[in-house]
């Protein structure tokens, strides 16, 4: 089998990776930068700030080996990200050789996301206002259409066919119509998000339900069990690890829907902020907007891969 | 848990039954051809043959998961249409459900029958009873399949059933754990004296537990003969008698050629 951890035993490697920081920082205050409207001081203080937390954690392992094995095996990969960030720095903000403003440095997209960190708060909580009640809703729409698609024929006679042809189509599409049919832009981007969740969740619970072992509902009726014991006891329960496939590609689609749906017809998160800063060419904030989008949606995919290894403890593999 | 004995209740009838199904080739299979049997109330009595022969086909039916195309089985007098927590039922494999726990399987049958709330204090019993003690918490997947037979038997057990239908619930088990749960099932029923229909391959099995052997022959499924078993329990299944009875029923089985070489069985 394949060592979970890379270089654990490295010795240089975690001291280059604080090196390679320090390097980027050092250079950030002795070249003179090209591009002198850019604040460096935001840039700095992170730099600074990583090569101590990577000091920190090189000390700390010195007498923690379940730490210093996490941190050899991540020491190469940082090492290299501290090199990327460097030869960025020095092909923007020191030698403006990358052209703008299409390629702004590292300094100026923190610049950016320090002087206007309000509107970039602001941005987060209306896009994950959005994102988190159209997700609870497609997920919930989704599941009891997928129960009752996969439970009882006369919704799957009826409800399949329509959900095989609207299914397929992106609910960005619905864009224009969902834009006229709601109140509020706010309305018709749950709308949309709603719509994106509903297709893969609903998809997989009634393929998930119609997979299920039927020996699981011959146990399920000799011990007495009706109806409603068969659909909560036993239909959900063993389509579970299907529906979380089904919810993991929905956020995903969720995340595409929620960014373009923002860009044409919201005035508020980070597709419009987006959208609204590169009709300033204002590519620095462009960057600011996408690394958010990255931290927070990757947040929102762990809480959503806890919840399933939570919900699915008792699946073999999943538990020690 | 009602330690009663009632020997009024449990008998279960099958009158003239017959099932045909179609099979994955397409072609008919005559599983049942004119079956009549009773098991007495409190009887512990085994169904053995070859594959095919439609045992499990007959537990099916008994159990309500199945319905004859003619014929009617009863219990207690009544006619069976679809299932009920009466009519137990233990399978092969284990079955229990993997997504929970072993107390929550054994508490499956009180919440099926929506008596949870005033019988729960009775799963301990059965956990103990089935010496399961110390793996309430564990998920299917982390026992042996011994074990699980036992979840198995405790979840069927706890709902109080007139009969149980045990359908080669050892089958898949190693000799040592099968010979355990032998001793288990004979003592859970000499304990409440449920009546117990069990479908094996294993004619040592048979002899060891039942008051009666029925034997199958296939194509079409149907009772060759009835075997009553006399021995007293304990047995013992090195006894010239047991051993005698187990030569009988493998000649009968046509497993066995001739009288004359029992020893190589033994």
């Amino acid at each position: 089998m394949m060592d979970k951890y890379w270089k654990k035993s490295s010795r240089l490697w975690p001291l280059l990776t604080i090196a390679g920081f320090l390097a980027a920082l050092v250079s950030s205050f002795a070249i003179p930068a090209a591009q002198e409207k850019v604040n460096q001081t935001p840039f700095r203080v992170v730099l600074a700030a990583l090569t101590v937390i990577f000091l920190l954690r090189f000390v700390f392992g010195l007498f923690n080996e379940k730490l210093r094995v996490k941190v050899n095996h991540q020491a190469q990969l940082f090492f290299v990200v501290a090199l990327m960030i460097l030869a960025w720095d020095l092909l923007t903000t020191k030698t403006n050789t990358l052209l703008l403003p299409f390629f702004p440095g590292p300094a100026q997209i923190l610049q950016v996301m320090v002087e206007d960190y309000k509107t970039l708060v602001i941005s987060t909580f209306y896009s994950m206002r959005l994102l988190v009640i159209g997700f609870a809703l497609g997920t919930v729409i989704g599941l009891t259409s997928g129960v009752l698609m996969g439970w009882f024929r006369q919704w799957s006679y009826w409800l399949f066919p329509a959900f095989k042809i609207l299914g397929v189509i992106p609910a960005t599409a619905w864009i224009p119509i969902a834009m006229i049919c709601f109140p509020s832009s706010f309305m018709a981007e749950i709308f949309l998000i709603i719509l994106s969740v509903w297709f893969p969740v609903a998809y997989m619970t009634s393929s998930g339900i119609a997979n299920t072992q039927k020996s699981y509902f011959e146990a399920a009726r000799t011990l007495g069990g009706g109806q409603l014991f068969l659909i909560f006891k036993v239909a959900i329960p063993a389509a579970m690890p299907s529906v979380f496939t089904g919810i993991y590609t929905a956020t995903g689609i969720s995340f595409a829907t929620l960014v373009v749906s923002e860009m044409i017809g919201a005035k508020a998160g980070l597709g419009w902020y987006i959208n609204w800063a590169k009709g300033w060419s204002n590519y620095a904030k462009v960057y600011a907007s996408i690394v958010i989008m990255a931290i927070v949606f990757s947040i929102v995919m762990a809480i959503i891969f806890r919840i399933r290894d939570r919900v699915l403890i008792w699946q073999k593999g999943l538990l020690q | 848990m009602t330690n009663e004995i009632n020997l009024q209740s449990g008998e279960v009838r099958v009158d003239n039954v017959s099932r045909t199904y179609i099979d994955a080739h397409g072609s008919s299979v005559e599983a049942l051809r004119d079956v009549s049997l009773t098991v007495k109330p409190g009887e512990l009595v085994s169904l053995i043959g070859p594959s095919g022969c439609g045992k499990t086909t007959l537990m099916r039916l008994i159990a309500g998961l199945d319905h004859p195309q003619s014929g009617e089985s009863y219990l207690d007098g009544e006619v069976i249409t679809t299932t009920h927590y009466e009519r137990g039922f233990v399978f092969q494999q284990s079955n229990l459900f993997p997504w929970e726990t072993v107390y929550n399987n054994i508490a499956a049958g009180l919440k099926a029958r929506k008596v949870y709330k005033q019988k729960k204090h009775e799963i301990a019993e059965y956990i103990t009873l089935t010496g399961l003690e110390g793996f309430e918490k564990s998920y299917p997947h982390q026992i042996s399949g011994g074990m699980a037979q036992r979840a198995s038997l405790a979840r069927a057990l706890i709902n109080d059933p007139k009969v149980l239908l045990l359908d080669e619930p050892l089958g898949a088990l190693d000799a040592f754990t099968r010979m355990d749960l032998q001793d288990k099932i004979l003592e859970l029923w000499r304990h409440r004296k449920t009546t117990m229909i069990l479908v094996t391959h294993d004619v040592d099995e048979a002899v060891y537990l039942s008051d009666r052997i029925i034997i199958m022959t296939p194509r079409p499924g149907k009772i060759e003969s009835i075997i009553d078993v006399n021995l007293s329990r304990p047995r013992v299944r090195t006894d010239p008698e047991f051993l005698a009875l187990r030569t009988e029923i493998l000649e009968r089985l046509h497993l066995v050629s001739s009288r004359e070489a029992p020893e190589f069985y033994i």
